[in-house]
């Protein structure tokens, strides 16, 4: 329970945010906290985390919350890349080979979902091929 | 007199009719098999699958690549004229040999969760990920997020203790 209290205002936020599916549990000295929230909620969530454990280095605590599970097929999505382009690639690894670009802050569509890592997507000049999610970011409303 | 007489008749042409269509079906069940035989070894996924047909009813035995195969199988042979009904018998080449294991998996997703993160290091030990090397304070945010999504994969914890934030 050590754990539970150490990140307790963590624990607390994510009931209230809310967070769906929130699952909290310790075991093998790690604390798991998974659930699906909005962007935003990840980020005020992640910034307690970063505020209870600075350097996010004790390695005690696997913060799982997916913050696309709730976007659709058609959903608009912007690059948030932090200055490149984002790669578009034939497969679903960074082992597959490039087959496109899309610009940073382009805004493209989500085909389908591979997997919570890659996502396949179309640019509006008709490029389509898998990109790694971490850079997609939904576009709200 | 004339009764039995008509009655032979009948029994005659019965067993006319009879004789006829049991040889015809015979026949046809080897055609149908022959035709089979053609689909399944135009292709190369279904090469190893087997057919027999007895009255109308196509057997498929022997190995299919896939489940898909399997289903695209039974599909063929329904079509082809004469087949009343598929039983499916195929099995499947296991699947094992085709996914990669899930640590292969689960290391090609940290490879690419780090891919931008060029001045880190990582060494994953059953499911426990060790990060040494260094990463700018401001993109480690983003990092942790990324590697800790990964729990979804068999990731169970990040030991980051030795990694230097700049």
């Amino acid at each position: 329970m050590a754990l539970q209290d150490k990140y307790k205002e963590l624990i607390d936020a994510a009931t209230a945010a809310p967070v769906v599916n929130l699952q909290v549990r310790e075991q093998e000295e790690v604390l798991y906290i998974d659930g699906e929230s909005s962007g935003a909620v990840k980020q005020q969530l992640w910034d307690i985390y970063g505020k209870l454990d600075p350097d996010y280095s004790a390695g005690d605590l696997m913060l799982n919350i997916n913050s696309v599970a709730g976007i659709s097929d058609g959903a608009k999505l912007k690059v948030t890349t932090n200055k490149t382009n984002l790669n578009i690639r034939s497969g679903p690894s960074t082992n597959d080979d490039i087959v496109g670009k899309a610009a940073r802050h382009e805004v493209v569509t989500l085909v389908r979902k591979e997997n919570d890592q890659w996502w396949f997507i179309k640019t509006d000049d008709g490029e389509e091929g898998y990109s790694f999610t971490q850079y997609l970011t939904p576009v709200e409303g | 007199m004339k009764k039995m007489l008509k009655l032979g008749i009948a029994a005659v042409a019965l067993l006319l009719m009879l004789g006829t269509t049991s040889c015809k079906k015979k026949l046809k069940d080897a055609d149908i098999q022959a035709a089979i035989e053609t689909v399944l070894k135009a292709d190369a996924g279904m090469s190893n699958s087997m057919v027999s047909v007895k009255d109308g009813v196509a057997t498929i035995t022997g190995e299919c690549k896939d489940e898909a195969c399997k289903t695209k199988c039974e599909e063929a042979v329904k079509k082809i004229e004469g087949v009343k009904s598929v039983v499916n018998n195929c099995t499947v080449a296991p699947v094992v040999a085709v996914v990669p294991p899930v640590t292969d998996q689960l290391q090609q997703a940290i490879t690419d969760a780090l891919k931008d993160f060029p001045g880190v290091k990582s060494e994953l030990t059953d499911g426990v990920l060790t990060l040494t090397g260094e990463v700018a304070k401001s993109s480690l945010q983003k990092m942790m997020m990324g590697l800790n999504a990964l729990k979804t994969m068999g990731l169970k914890k990040i030991e980051s203790a030795s990694l230097v934030k700049k």
